[in-house]
């Protein structure tokens, strides 16, 4: 080997190894755009609110903060507001999530049938997602009001004494339940319907060929086998429900609820960030909301197993 | 139990399923609907669960006129392709379920699903998921779900299509001993003859919606009344020579090659176009001075254990014969081939209609 031939081999030796390199990391620099705008977009701001938390009188426009601790979390477990506001998720999720995924699953089951026309059911009650929930929650504000609303007067026809849906404190969080199942619903129904279109017709008929009515078909093969889907719903809706923010502003003009009396876990950590800057209480806030939704979910997960087949 | 259909049709907007299709099923018999996909045999079986309403008909049920009869009030077991069984319930919730449907007791309920898990050979897997079971297994729980009810008509939609060779040829069998021990009329639809020769007491043959011809499989395998039948049962398929008679003899249309038929063809007008239509079986290397004896060229031999397939060279066409693989025929070899009385037929080129 020549002098010449063994420059040209280590050249092509290199030129593979070179090869050999961008082939493993190839995909890596397709990856990179998604990576760089998660890492931005998601993984700092959500590191930046875990140290914000612990950052006692921090200031967001200059970064000054007063000392590192537990100060933020204190306060807020201490605020009676907060525990308003913890109470009021609460029920919030207790009723909207049962109801609106009980609702769901028979209207998703009637909107399954092969009707004519059934193309028009499905757009009307796949509105409400295409609707802007600032709009929506304008017109439930006067079909809630007391003397002029809907609700009201439909209610009056079963005798029903008129309530002050909006004004009344005690009622505020039922006006809010109600709005809540209506905007929740078009999503869900469009799990639970794909969920359905999923089971075989067979099981259908051979259920129906041995005789079984539709009530029948419906509990002990439809909702079993949609049991899947149901647990994905249970699930979504859960945490979509502890969010509950965007429902409450238009209903009560930007206030929670008619006198400060309805506070969320998300209208508290907004407050506190906007209307009172204190940035280290809202993380702190925001934090202990992650941390119940994370046992929430882990628990549902835990439970759903066992029952879905 | 007795089941008639008279004139039945179905048609889904033009295009016609099954048409004035009128056949008798005999009490306690193992009928085999059979036909290519798509003659209707899914159709009829529908008709007969009552899941399709007849276009025009009638189906009698021991002479009850079932036809508008709803599927739950006939008295049919049906077994699905795909099974259906219930993913959510164990193997004895899925037997137990039609009985459930019907309020039958708990008690009983739970001895008739017992008895019946004996019969299809599953009572040791009654608190299994059907995911946990193998193919054949399923296909034993769904014949389970279908008889508990004692129905008087047991229904079986190609029920053996999503199995493998070994297991179809095990639950072939297992089908057979269920039908005889319970002595349940049943039908049984297929696309596959072999399956339809091996378990049947009946074979009723369809094509595009018609009838073709419905008789003991053996009848149907020996005595086709058109070439559609004789085409469609047999393995290897049924040879066809193409040609016409001339002065008493078999002429290939391309004038190659002329014998004599083992069969009185008087009847028969010379030149009429014709299909000779000879079974594997039912040709074979002549003995010396043999009659009906044509020359033919071996192309290849095939030998498959106890016998071998020679494929034949007559004339300018084709045809498979069985040869013993002791005489050593080889290929390139000229022989003279003698046809048999049995398995060889004569079918109008046009209308496809039996002459001799």
């Amino acid at each position: 080997m020549t002098q010449n031939d063994r420059m040209q081999y280590r050249k092509q030796k290199r030129l593979q190894r070179s090869a050999a390199i961008w082939s493993a990391l190839e995909p890596f620099a397709y990856l990179l755009p998604f990576m760089v705008s998660i890492a931005i977009f998601t993984l700092y701001p959500v590191f930046n609110v875990v140290l914000m938390s612990f950052k006692e009188g921090f200031r967001m426009l200059t970064g000054q903060y007063t000392a590192i601790g537990l100060g933020n979390y204190t306060y807020v477990i201490n605020d009676k507001y907060f525990a308003n506001a913890l109470t009021n998720t609460a029920l919030y999720v207790a009723f909207v999530v049962p109801i609106s995924t009980v609702l769901a699953v028979v209207l998703a089951n009637l909107l399954n049938r092969k009707v004519r026309g059934m193309a028009l059911f499905q757009t009307a009650y796949f509105l409400p997602m295409v609707t802007s929930i600032t709009a929506s929650g304008l017109a439930w504000k006067f079909m809630f009001s007391r003397d002029f609303g809907v609700i009201n007067q439909v209610l009056s026809w079963f005798g029903v004494d008129k309530i002050n849906w909006l004004q009344a404190p005690s009622w505020n969080i039922y006006a809010l339940i109600i709005y809540g199942i209506w905007s929740i619903l078009p999503f869900t129904i469009i799990l639970l319907l794909s969920g359905l279109q999923n089971i075989d017709e067979t099981y259908y008929t051979a259920a129906r060929v041995d005789g079984a009515k539709s009530g029948r078909i419906f509990f002990r093969i439809t909702v079993p086998m949609l049991a899947p889907t149901i647990g994905l719903v249970l699930t979504i809706n859960t945490i979509s429900s502890s969010k509950v923010f965007n429902e409450l502003y238009p209903l009560f003009n930007g206030r929670p609820g008619h006198s400060y009396n309805l506070y969320t876990v998300v209208y508290y950590i907004f407050d506190q960030f906007y209307s009172k800057s204190k940035a280290g209480r809202a993380a702190a806030a925001a934090l202990i909301l992650f941390l119940i939704i994370f046992v929430i979910t882990m628990l549902q997960q835990l439970i759903q197993r066992k029952w879905t087949h | 139990m007795l089941v008639e259909m008279i004139g039945l049709t179905k048609h889904f907007g033009t295009t016609k399923a099954v048409s004035d299709f009128t056949v008798t099923l005999q009490d306690g018999e193992l009928t085999s609907l059979l036909g290519p996909s798509g003659c209707g045999k899914s159709t009829v079986l529908n008709m007969l669960a009552g899941i399709l309403p007849p276009t025009s008909g009638q189906i009698l049920f021991d002479g009850e006129d079932v036809t508008n009869l709803a599927p739950e009030r006939r008295g049919i077991g049906l077994v699905f392709q795909n099974y259906a069984l219930y993913p959510h319930m164990t193997v004895l919730q899925n037997i137990t379920f039609p009985l459930e449907i019907q309020n039958v007791p708990r008690e009983e309920r739970l001895q008739r699903a017992r008895e019946m898990a004996q019969l299809v050979h599953v009572d040791k897997l009654l608190e299994r998921k059907p995911k946990q079971l193998s193919g054949g297994q399923q296909q034993r729980v769904a014949i389970a779900r279908a008889l508990v009810k004692r129905p008087r008509l047991l229904l079986l939609d190609e029920p053996l299509s999503n199995l493998d060779a070994r297991l179809r040829l095990e639950m072939r069998e297992e089908i057979r001993r269920i039908q005889q021990q319970t002595q349940v009329t049943t039908v049984f639809v297929t696309h596959d003859q072999e399956e339809a020769m091996s378990i049947s007491d009946n074979i009723v043959l369809m094509k595009d919606g018609y009838l073709q011809q419905q008789d003991a499989p053996q009848a149907l395998y020996n005595n086709p009344v058109n070439q559609f039948v004789a085409d469609f049962l047999g393995n290897p398929p049924i040879n066809h020579l193409y040609g016409a008679l001339k002065n008493g003899q078999f002429v290939l249309e391309d004038g190659s090659a002329a014998f004599t038929l083992p069969m009185d063809v008087t009847a028969i007008q010379a030149e009429r176009p014709l299909v000779l239509a000879i079974r594997a079986e039912s040709a074979e290397i002549a003995q010396p001075g043999e009659q009906a004896v044509f020359d033919a060229l071996i192309e290849s031999v095939y030998t498959m254990g106890k016998e071998a397939l020679a494929y034949l060279k007559v004339g300018t066409q084709e045809m498979r014969i069985y040869i013993d693989p002791d005489e050593g025929h080889q290929a390139g070899e000229n022989i003279r081939v003698a046809l048999k009385q049995r398995g060889v037929f004569l079918f109008d080129r046009e209308t496809e209609a039996r002459l001799l």
